[in-house]
């Protein structure tokens, strides 16, 4: 029987999100392909996470726990990725895009000489033929928007396995069953494992940076595109966003344009938010920035062009200039609270 | 500095005495694809890709700054690698124009149709070829997206990597030391040589091309290497080197939503905010 692995990242001493969300979609993979669905955890004190991991699907779950594991080293934990992959031959092998399996996955991937897909937006499976005509059954369809505005592209590896991709965090569902599989839990002998050689970079210093700038967990967030024009109307969505109680985002077009911080970046090369309310000023609708806030709950477009793309993905949509609609929604909602 | 620290179990430090250090730089000539993410095209959101000027890709220039200053400090040479069309060599002329000392295109038919694992083939082989100490390239390319090429190389020629980095400078026992930004902070790490490093747009810009050079330059040969010159397995190139296949793409459509139409009046925008206080989103 084929396997599908599943690389879960930690953070702060919990699971991260984006494992738990690959684990979800695993389980469909795997009971449409009719494959295991194995995970793997590396770091120091993370066997307590088998449960929670067996609670989401995983039938097995392989840790490496070792206290040169502690924090993250591309090295050691390419090793143990490796060695793993190269042990359990899974077809699927998935990380989350986070810094850590950006960094990762590319490196374990080319030790296995195979192919790999980043950034992935949704996992499908399908049939793939080739040039001369062979077929290739049951391919795992890695689905990524790609540069050119508004396309998403589909891309397979027909022989080489894993199958490997990153899939971004935020873009698939997370739910666990309603009771944990029945699993075993397989620890890697990381002292057995690594060597020496793998420590050639040392971490010396960190500096956390309490997010002042939290967008995921903003209930509101008013958005700007390189149509807001400059810094300083940037400003007037602050503003507003902070009559609202949220947070001020941008689309990749307007960071590169200086008009704000790489940390308010929302889409492909962003974040992935879904608040409740989400304003769209200046935005045209590219799906480079909608894959980014298309699970937001309720969407207000504010765009001067009556037949721009966002409008279409809008609940509300507004026609008219967004400086003056930004001033009017400030003032409305100050009186409508007096 | 001082160098008088034992050398570690693997790699090496920089020391006075080693000379000239190699320094890599991996650039990239991409198609400017920053304009078209946003209004720029308007509604009918048709792009002509052709029609869009090829650029050094932004994040290699941070890469190459980083190799520029490190010269400064250690002395050596920073060597340009590029694969792509013979065009290419432009690119590596602006590159000696802001202060590269040479560079070399890796152009050859077989190399086309590369995913990022035989892309990152041909860059190791070169590499090795020159014999780098250090190599340089963008966190990641602006029409790929990827961010798989700086590792990967770095696993064919079996160096450490060290990605999103912010600064580089050599710690006082003769080690790499790199600043990377992070999306929650920054880390500081310390690397033996050799190294790959990947620099991120947070990085100190890139110093303009200096006229003179620019002059001096216009006409330079720049040197093209064939699969031939790599010389390594030829299977591992180009599309025949290239696990994956790019099987469709297709427009987006996102999932469309019952817009309401609103005006920038004041009645207008007092019912919205009047249905929005009703559905609770703001109060």
């Amino acid at each position: 029987m084929g396997n599908i692995l599943i690389y879960c990242d930690t953070e702060g001493g919990r699971i991260c999100d984006g494992g738990l969300e690959l684990l979800t979609k695993g389980r469909f993979l795997a009971s449409r392909l009719g494959f295991s669905l194995n995970a793997l955890v590396v770091g120091h004190g993370v066997r307590q996470f088998a449960r929670q991991l067996h609670l989401y699907g995983a039938e097995k779950v392989f840790y490496a726990d070792d206290e040169r594991l502690k924090e993250y080293l591309t090295l050691p934990y390419c090793r143990i990725a490796t060695v793993l992959a190269q042990r359990l031959s899974p077809e699927i092998f998935l990380f989350g895009a986070t810094d850590l399996g950006r960094d990762l996955a590319p490196r374990v991937a080319a030790e296995l000489k195979t192919g790999i897909t980043a950034d992935c937006t949704s996992l499908e499976v399908g049939d793939y033929v080739d040039k001369e005509g062979n077929l290739y059954r049951d391919l795992l369809y890695q689905i990524r928007p790609s540069f050119v505005a508004n396309q998403l592209t589909t891309i397979v590896s027909p022989v080489c396995r894993p199958q490997m991709a990153s899939i971004r965090e935020g873009v698939m569902k997370m739910e666990p069953l309603a009771e944990a599989v029945g699993g075993e839990d397989v620890e890697l002998d990381a002292g057995a494992l690594l060597q020496e050689d793998d420590f050639r970079v040392e971490v010396v210093e960190r500096h956390d940076v309490a997010r002042e700038v939290d967008l995921k967990s903003a209930n509101v967030i008013v958005a700007g595109g390189y149509g807001v024009g400059s810094r300083e109307n940037f400003k007037m969505l602050d503003r507003l966003a902070d009559v609202l109680g949220g947070q001020t985002g941008a689309t990749r077009a307007a960071v590169d344009a200086g008009y704000a911080d790489g940390c308010r970046m929302i889409g492909q090369t962003g974040l992935t938010v879904a608040p409740k309310l989400y304003f769209a000023f200046g935005i045209s609708g590219q799906v480079q920035h909608t894959v980014g806030m298309s699970r937001s709950e309720v969407v207000v477009s504010v765009n001067s062009d009556p037949y721009a793309p966002i409008h279409k993905i809008a609940d509300y949509a507004i026609v008219g200039d967004m400086m003056s609609v930004a001033r009017r929604l400030i003032q409305t909602i100050n009186q409508n609270r007096h | 500095m001082s160098f008088d620290r034992d050398e570690p179990a693997s790699g090496k430090l920089i020391r006075k005495e080693m000379g000239k250090i190699k320094i890599l730089v991996l650039v990239k000539q991409v198609t400017d694809t920053r304009q078209t993410l946003d209004n720029v095209f308007g509604a009918s959101g048709v792009i002509n890709r052709d029609s869009l000027p090829a650029v050094f890709n932004p994040e290699d220039l941070n890469a190459l700054e980083v190799a520029l200053s490190l010269r400064e400090t250690v002395g050596g040479e920073v060597v340009l690698v590029s694969m792509g069309p013979a065009r290419a060599a432009e690119l590596i002329r602006e590159g000696i124009s802001r202060g590269a000392d040479s560079g070399v295109v890796l152009c050859d038919r077989r190399f086309a149709g590369a995913d990022t694992l035989a892309t990152s083939h041909a860059l190791a082989q070169a590499a090795r070829k020159i014999g780098a100490d250090v190599i340089f390239a963008g966190r990641q390319s602006i029409d790929g997206d990827t961010g798989h090429v700086g590792a990967q190389v770095a696993q064919q020629l079996g160096m450490p990597q060290i990605t999103y980095a912010e600064s580089v400078a050599i710690s006082a026992d003769g080690r790499l030391k790199v600043v990377r930004r992070l999306s929650d902070g920054t880390q500081t790490v310390l690397s033996t040589l050799p190294a790959v490093v990947t620099v991120s747009g947070s990085a100190k810009p890139c110093r303009p091309c200096n006229v003179h050079r620019m002059l001096r330059f216009r006409k330079t040969e720049v040197k093209m290497w064939s699969a031939e010159d790599l010389q390594g397995d030829s299977s591992r190139y180009g599309s025949a080197g290239s696990p994956t296949r790019v099987i469709a793409s297709v427009k987006y459509e996102s999932p469309e939503r019952v817009g309401e139409r609103f005006e920038d009046s004041p009645e207008d925008i007092d019912r919205l905010c009047k249905q929005l206080m009703e559905k609770h989103l703001i109060d």
